[in-house]
């Protein structure tokens, strides 16, 4: 109706690649992922110091990650370092942009998180002789894990989508990126981005399957 | 042995604690009673270091309490205290939550923390329920359970905190049942409670608290047949 043909066997011919991408996807959010538990982890613990200058970094860091758009933060992190003389690749610009939203979301999960529990759990633990870290890695931090689990998974799905967004500072390694190539090389551009979306798909499903399966076991009480 | 001298706290301008002398001896039994805000509560979580206090000392087997050379981790461990709000680890069976703080503080191994804690919890009642989550056991239960999990560290001590407040009152017996059990077996305990029929049986002496003053303390068939202090007696009036 449009005059354009459908041609999906070059497509799938050249659907390795895309699964190449797939795995370069995986590889930055899990990465963006592990780094940005680790800084979540730091920047509630600044927010919690009573130090104004350490909860002042913190909190100016949840405040432009969770309110500026992630394509800003990967933009500050090829181009914005660039004018200053630091050069990232597109690679670890994308792996920067997107741990630096990571870490501003959970932060602010991990603290919601904290809040939830309360301070009696705390002083009951207290109460049995154990030392404040102990009662805090044994009593605050496994009931916080399992508050903050889902909007942790939620955050791991973002992290593959915004992915995506590596294109826009050269990136062409990921799914998104070797799409793009592709679609230059091949103009099936239809056939092409709804491949890659199908993947996309699968991998955040199978994401939240892993997250459920996670929980389920984790998660007894 | 507990000794308080002249122990003051306040909370901001509240002073709830005005200067309160006591004395427990090994194996006696301490209710303390009066009405809401009387301060009976605040006296206990000073005992184990959990409060600060403004004045006065606390010695515990002759260690000062509020000292700052005093380990309070290590002298927590022989003052055992039950709370109001059961305070129930959650995330943990019941088996775990009694073993956890001898495994963790006390260094013991699995096997042995298990062996105390099954023993525990068969006395309280709830050898049954050792792999539920407290959350699907009553109020009674899992009072019970805190029970054993501050009696699993072998304490010499044991404070109660107001334990049967928070229950249904169908649920109350059962946790009375447990402390009378304790008290004849001769643990050294304080415990701050409403519950004048308890006090009345169980009590070496009891104390009765008034706006942050110990207003009267004696023997309960003295305290509750000829009270003295005229608070007390509109007290007991009330409560009868």
């Amino acid at each position: 109706m449009f005059g354009y043909t459908f041609q999906w066997k070059q497509v799938f011919a050249r659907l390795p690649q895309m699964l190449d991408g797939a795995l370069v996807t995986m590889q930055i959010a899990v990465l963006s992922m592990v780094i940005g538990i680790v800084l979540a982890v730091l920047l509630t613990l600044f927010r919690q110091s009573g130090s104004r200058l350490l909860s002042g970094i913190a909190t100016a860091w949840v405040e432009i990650a969770r309110n500026t758009p992630a394509l800003f933060q990967i933009y500050m992190a090829h181009f914005g370092l660039g004018s200053f003389g630091i050069h990232l690749s597109p690679y670890v610009s994308l792996l920067v942009g997107i741990t630096f939203n990571n870490a501003g979301y959970l932060a602010e999960n991990f603290r919601g998180a904290l809040k939830a529990i309360p301070e009696t759990q705390t002083r009951a633990g207290r109460s049995l002789g154990m030392s404040p870290l102990q009662a805090f890695r044994h009593i605050v931090v496994p009931q916080m894990l399992r508050i903050a689990f889902l909007p942790m998974t939620n955050q791991m799905v973002w992290a593959v989508l915004m992915t995506s967004l590596g294109v826009t500072v050269g990136m062409n390694t990921d799914l998104f990126g070797v799409t793009q190539d592709l679609n230059a090389l091949t103009f099936r551009t239809f056939e092409l981005f709804a491949v890659a979306a199908v993947i996309f798909y699968l991998i955040v499903k199978v994401i939240q399957t892993a997250a459920r399966l996670i929980a389920w076991r984790l998660f007894r009480y | 042995m507990i000794e308080i001298e002249n122990v003051r706290k306040s909370f901001g301008s509240l002073e709830v604690l005005k200067g309160i002398d006591l004395t427990v001896d090994k194996g006696e039994v301490l209710t303390v009673i009066g009405g809401s805000g009387s301060g009976k509560s605040t006296l206990l979580t000073c005992i184990n270091g959990l409060e600060p206090i403004n004045g006065g000392r606390i010695v515990v087997d002759g260690i000062e309490v509020h000292a700052k050379s005093t380990n309070l981790n290590k002298l927590r461990q022989k003052i055992g205290i039950v709370f109001q709000q059961f305070n129930a680890f959650p995330h943990l069976t019941v088996l775990e939550n009694v073993t956890l703080a001898p495994r963790k503080v006390l260094g013991m191994s699995k096997a042995q923390a298990e062996e105390i804690a099954v023993r525990q919890l068969s006395h309280v009642g709830l050898g049954d329920k050792l792999g539920v989550y407290p959350t699907r056991m009553s109020g009674g239960q899992q009072q019970r359970m805190a029970i054993a999990r501050a009696l699993a560290m072998s304490p010499s001590y044991m404070l109660f905190d107001e334990v049967t407040s928070a229950l249904d009152p169908m649920l109350v017996g059962e946790v009375l049942d447990t402390l009378r059990m304790l008290a004849s077996e001769g643990m050294t305990m304080i415990c701050v409670t409403h519950e004048m029929k308890f006090a009345r049986e169980v009590s070496d002496r009891v104390a009765f608290f008034h706006k942050g003053v110990m207003a009267e303390i004696a023997p309960p068939a003295e305290l509750f047949g000829a009270p003295k202090d005229p608070e007390l007696q509109k007290f007991l009036a009330a409560t009868h």
